[in-house]
């Protein structure tokens, strides 16, 4: 579980105003890699709303997971432009390679694979991207080069660990 | 960089910081340029960079080293450009960095083996200026082509990217150096909010986000709405997949934006404007808040603006993910921190938007456009398009197509001559099959109505819309059912979900059009889906919903044949849909290399080496990795 | 007061007040699943729709939302509007079959036939995964009227769903019983949909299904339509008998009749 501690000073940076839902959310995202439980009903205590009120928000945005999310998220674009220069294959591929299938993350919690709509580099499509690397022109037999650069060498990932790489990420 | 001390309050303070821009601009030593967009970043521009950066310290070279935004030419991305006093400026495309060292090295010489083009000068449409980059009678023009003899340029009227591609877009001075702000100083300074209004409307600028709403009514609307504080809002929440117009300014001229709403809040009577870009647009983000704080620090935003006594401030809200944000109602709840649900439409954000306020909502390009209305009048910007569709639009040019990029042409050219002329065509000598705009609102329509202008009524007409842009074209190996499939799964994900008819009829929409891809359609299916898709136009709340069923319908509309061939025949023309496809290896072609046995994601190859390999039709999953690869053409596919 | 015509009738109407409103005032009959009386209207059923305006420019919105407009033209049955109607209860059935309300208004507005597969299991009972209309009044009742929010909605597209903040029983819900209350499809079982055909068969037995399934008073409603046609009370309304096995037959699924 994730140093709680951490939320207070975030949460003390905004006003107690429902626009700020959505930046506080993405701050603690950003922070923590997702959303915990107990980080939410702060926040609906500090807003002073219904907890499913920030329970709908957190479940509507994509860019929101209540889920821990791997140590690499990894962007596949099925963009049109990148659909119809196999993007469908190539994120079927990247699934199997990272061992993340259908759930989205690989069970040794290395890697998040998610579909994103649309990236903007349509001129280089197939296109995906891993935390902030961008790979373009892409097909099947080069995603797993590209998912070997991001394997670990040797300690296993956890939350914790993941949250503390977030942090390095941010800094 | 302006620092916090240097307030511009007049005239003479642009005309010295325009001159510290042209300094930066054409400078007096050779000038380096790598384009680090979005899209260039992807194709490695970073490397390029840094390899130019050490080239250049390395050899203690006092040459300027400078970032820009997108020139529009993706396909060649990464992008070089080489500026140097007196001589036309060179671009080089297809960058690496061990080449982008040589170049550098070369210098005062051309690479004209790696050359692209050359840029004589730059034309201005913003304040009509033409500026000679070479000495006259200087003769230096490398026997390169020109910029504007390009197929790729040539047709091109460059009013919303008149700086992409040309300026550092983390310049300030170089945005004024091209006239910027000098339409921000006229207005406040010598115009009152209704001659601006009126300018806004004689130009017959269309919201250029999609609907074409007329701009300058809406502006009325705004200011005639009884209600205070107004407010302004950029609609940057480009979602359309295969768009990225909006992306290409934000990251390549961010102050136009700024400007344009200044000028807006001004005619309208607002004095707060809000920037809503989608998170999938980190770079975006950034560049449009260090343009912000920018234009804050030179007193171009906050109190007293050019000591007119209007005051205006913008700040910059991030998306969350959904593209139905890119609706107005849906964009006005998510600034105010609730989930992007659509509202009924009246009462309009005109007259009832952010926290109830009169809200104008225009799209990027719509803003990038009104520094240059003002700036060269209304009915300089009317004399170009289109009797109903005035002034030009940026689209992005992207699929299977020669030339991606990102173009800006008047309304009313039509699609061949964007097809063929400026996209060079089809690669691999293959056939067009149509084009797709609009995005998941939008059509396709077939390649032997390509004579069709582009504007708004034109395509409305063709059962497609204008969109914000996106232009997807597709050779004769895309499946029309296949891409209605597609477009349906995003909307069924995409939808906000609240009302019944977008939220189901996209699901079922999409589960009919699934089976008959998958051949086990019926004709009575067809029949079907004009139904569904009839009612999921009318009866749903938003422009999500209600233009929902337009790929399935235009689809169905120009390439009926095609669905017949999976109903009846259960075949795919475009070999494309899987449960439709066999893919076979031709035993006289393949050498035995196993290149395609490594890559087999069912492990379904089996052969020796330098022997004839098979594959095993029941673990094939049909992912067609096989055929990519291998270089012999033994892949078939039935 | 705002004048508009509704249904060729020249009416007077409140500002502020909803179609909807000024139809029920002028006993125009327009169906609903997610309005309530005492709660926002909402806007999601949409099975509410009129057309407003005059072609071309005439379009079909919700009436529960729409509020009156000086000159306005409004017609609850036109042709569109019953079109729109049958088209959506189609997609009902299919979505929810097992419930009552659902297969009386498809058997009052002419619903002949349901092209759609069933979502989930044809006959089995009522499952929130795959049979919720999503009509938001337990939500809307719960917040509104039980001041309590323990219920919303999560998700988004076909993924949205009511839910529970986090799946665990919130610490607002005093269990009142209101969600239940006002769900307008799970309390009332159509028992008699079969898998050959998703409309109501009318009552496969002589006495009343709902009769059947519920020993205590619970079923104080008039029996189903298609009871009336074919069942026990057929008599007391002057309709031919069918047999049941008939019944079952006149209410399969015809096509190419809806237009």
């Amino acid at each position: 579980m994730p140093e709680m501690e951490a939320v207070k000073p975030l949460l003390a940076q905004f006003e107690d105003e429902r626009a700020n839902l959505i930046p506080i959310l993405q701050e603690i995202q950003a922070t923590f890699s997702y959303l915990p439980e107990e980080a939410l009903r702060r926040v609906a205590r500090k807003l002073h709303v219904p907890v499913t009120d920030v329970y709908q928000v957190a479940t509507f945005y994509r860019c929101f997971s209540l889920k821990p999310r791997g140590r690499h998220l990894v962007q596949v674009c099925l963009g049109t432009a990148c659909h119809v220069r196999g993007g469908d294959l190539v994120l079927e591929r990247t699934q199997t390679e990272t061992g993340a299938g259908l759930s989205g993350t690989s069970p040794d919690l290395e890697f998040t694979v998610e579909p994103v709509r649309c990236l903007g580099c349509c001129g280089l499509a197939p296109v995906m991207r891993v935390d902030r690397d961008t790979f373009a022109h892409l097909d099947q037999a080069k995603v797993r080069g590209i998912v070997n650069r991001y394997r670990p060498r040797k300690k296993p990932a956890t939350v914790d660990t993941i949250a503390a790489s977030a942090e390095k990420v941010r800094s | 960089m302006i620092s916090t001390a240097q307030r511009l309050v007049n005239l003479e303070d642009l005309h010295h910081a325009m001159r510290q821009g042209r300094d930066l601009l054409y400078p007096s030593q050779p000038k380096i340029m790598v384009g680090t967009a979005t899209c260039g970043l992807a194709a490695g521009a970073e490397e390029v960079l840094h390899a130019v950066r050490e080239e250049v310290a390395n050899s203690q070279l006092p040459y300027q080293v400078t970032e820009t935004g997108c020139i529009g030419w993706c396909s060649q991305e990464p992008l070089l450009d080489i500026c140097i006093p007196g001589r036309p400026r060179v671009t080089y495309g297809r960058m690496k960095p061990g080449r982008a060292r040589e170049i550098v090295r070369a210098i005062p010489e051309v690479k004209r083996e790696w050359a692209l083009a050359m840029m004589p000068g730059d034309e201005n449409t913003l304040n009509g200026a033409h500026v000679n980059y070479c000495v006259p009678h200087n003769g230096h023009m490398d026997g390169l082509t020109a910029y504007k003899d390009l197929p790729l340029f040539k047709r091109q009227l460059r009013i919303v990217l008149r700086n992409c591609g040309i300026i550092n877009p983390d310049s300030l001075e170089e945005y004024i150096a091209r006239g910027g702000y000098h339409a921000l100083w006229h207005a406040l300074r010598k115009h009152t909010p209704e001659e601006i209004l009126n300018e806004v409307k004689r130009s017959g600028l269309r919201g250029r986000g999609g609907a074409g709403f007329p701009t300058g009514m809406k502006w009325q609307a705004v200011r005639d709405a009884q209600g205070e504080p107004k407010y302004v809002i950029c609609n940057a929440d480009e979602g359309d997949p295969g768009a990225y117009m909006d992306r290409g300014v934000l990251e390549g001229d961010p102050h136009s934006v700024l400007e344009g709403m200044t000028i807006g809040g001004y005619a309208m009577g607002a004095h707060q404007g809000v920037i809503y870009v989608r998170e999938e647009y980190p770079l975006a983000v950034m560049r449009m808040k260090q343009a912000i704080r920018q234009a804050e620090d030179a007193g171009l935003l906050g109190q007293s603006i050019f000591d007119s006594g209007f005051s205006f401030e913008i700040r910059v809200v991030k998306g969350a993910g959904a593209f139905v944000c890119g609706e107005e109602t849906a964009l006005i709840r998510s600034i105010e921190g609730k989930v992007g649900e659509p509202q009924q439409r009246p009462p309009y954000p005109a007259q009832h938007g952010l926290w109830g306020k009169p809200t104008c909502i225009n799209n990027v390009e719509s803003w990038a456009n009104i520094a240059v209305i003002v700036q060269r009048g209304g009915d300089w910007f009317s004399q170009i398009g289109t009797a109903k569709s005035k002034g030009t639009k940026v689209f992005s040019l992207v699929g299977n197509i020669e030339n991606t990029a990102l173009i800006e042409v008047p309304m009313g050219t039509t699609l061949a001559e964007i097809v063929y002329e400026i996209g060079g065509g089809i690669p691999n000598a293959r056939a067009c099959k149509a084009v797709q705009t609009g995005g998941p609102s939008g059509g396709c329509i077939p390649a032997d109505k390509f004579d069709l202008p582009v504007d708004y009524d034109s395509l409305n007409q063709a059962g497609s819309i204008m969109g914000s842009g996106g232009m997807i074209v597709m050779d004769d190996h895309t499946c029309m059912v296949d891409i209605a499939r597609y477009f349906l799964e995003f909307l069924e994900d995409e939808s906000c979900g609240k009302c019944f008819t977008c939220r189901v009829g996209t699901q079922r929409l999409k589960e009919i059009v699934t089976r008959i891809s998958q051949g086990e359609g019926e004709e009575e299916d067809l029949d079907l889906l004009q139904d569904l898709g009839w009612l999921v136009r009318e009866g749903s709340l938003c422009g999500l919903g209600q233009t929902a069923p337009n790929p399935v319908l235009s689809t169905l509309r120009y390439f009926r044949g095609e669905y017949m061939a999976h109903i009846r025949d259960r075949r795919c023309p475009a070999h494309r849909c899987r449960e439709l496809i066999t893919f076979e290896i031709d035993p006289v072609l393949c050498n035995g290399c196993g290149a395609c046995v490594q890559i087999c994601s069912g492990k379904a190859i089996l052969g020796e080496k330098k022997k004839p390999h098979i594959i095993t039709q029941a673990q094939c999953t049909k992912c067609g990795a096989c055929l990519e690869m291998c270089k012999f053409d033994a892949v078939l596919v039935h | 007061m705002v004048h508009i015509t509704m249904n060729g009738l020249a009416v007077e109407a409140e500002r502020g007040s909803s179609l909807l409103e000024v139809a029920r005032f002028y006993n125009f009959p327009i169906p609903t699943l997610c309005h309530e009386d005492g709660l926002n209207s909402y806007g999601a059923c949409r099975l509410c729709l009129v057309e407003i305006g005059e072609a071309p420019k005439s379009k079909l919105v919700a009436a529960c939302g729409y509020r009156v407009e000086e000159g306005m033209k409004v017609r609850t049955n036109s042709l569109r509007v019953q079109r729109a109607r049958r088209l959506l209860l189609e997609l009902y059935v299919a979505t929810c079959p097992q419930s009552k309300r659902i297969q009386d208004l498809a058997s009052e507005y002419g619903v002949r036939q349901c092209r759609y597969p069933v979502d989930g299991q044809p006959g089995a009972p009522w499952d929130p995964k795959t049979n919720c209309i999503q009509c938001g009044l337990c939500v809307r009742i719960c917040a509104e009227q039980m001041m309590a929010g323990a219920i919303g909605f999560a998700g988004r597209g076909k993924s949205r769903h009511v839910a529970r903040p986090f799946g665990m029983a919130s610490e607002q819900c005093r269990q009142c019983g209101a969600c239940l209350y006002a769900c307008p499809v799970c309390e009332l079982r159509c028992q008699a949909s079969t898998a050959e055909s998703l409309l109501c068969n009318g009552c496969l037995n002589f006495s009343p299904v709902c009769f059947q399934s519920y020993s205590d008073a619970m079923c104080f409603l008039e029996p189903c339509h298609a009871c009336e046609l074919s069942g026990p009370f057929r008599h007391e309304i002057g309709i031919k008998a069918h047999a049941p096995h008939d019944a079952g037959q006149k209410a399969a699924p015809s096509t190419g009749e809806l237009k």
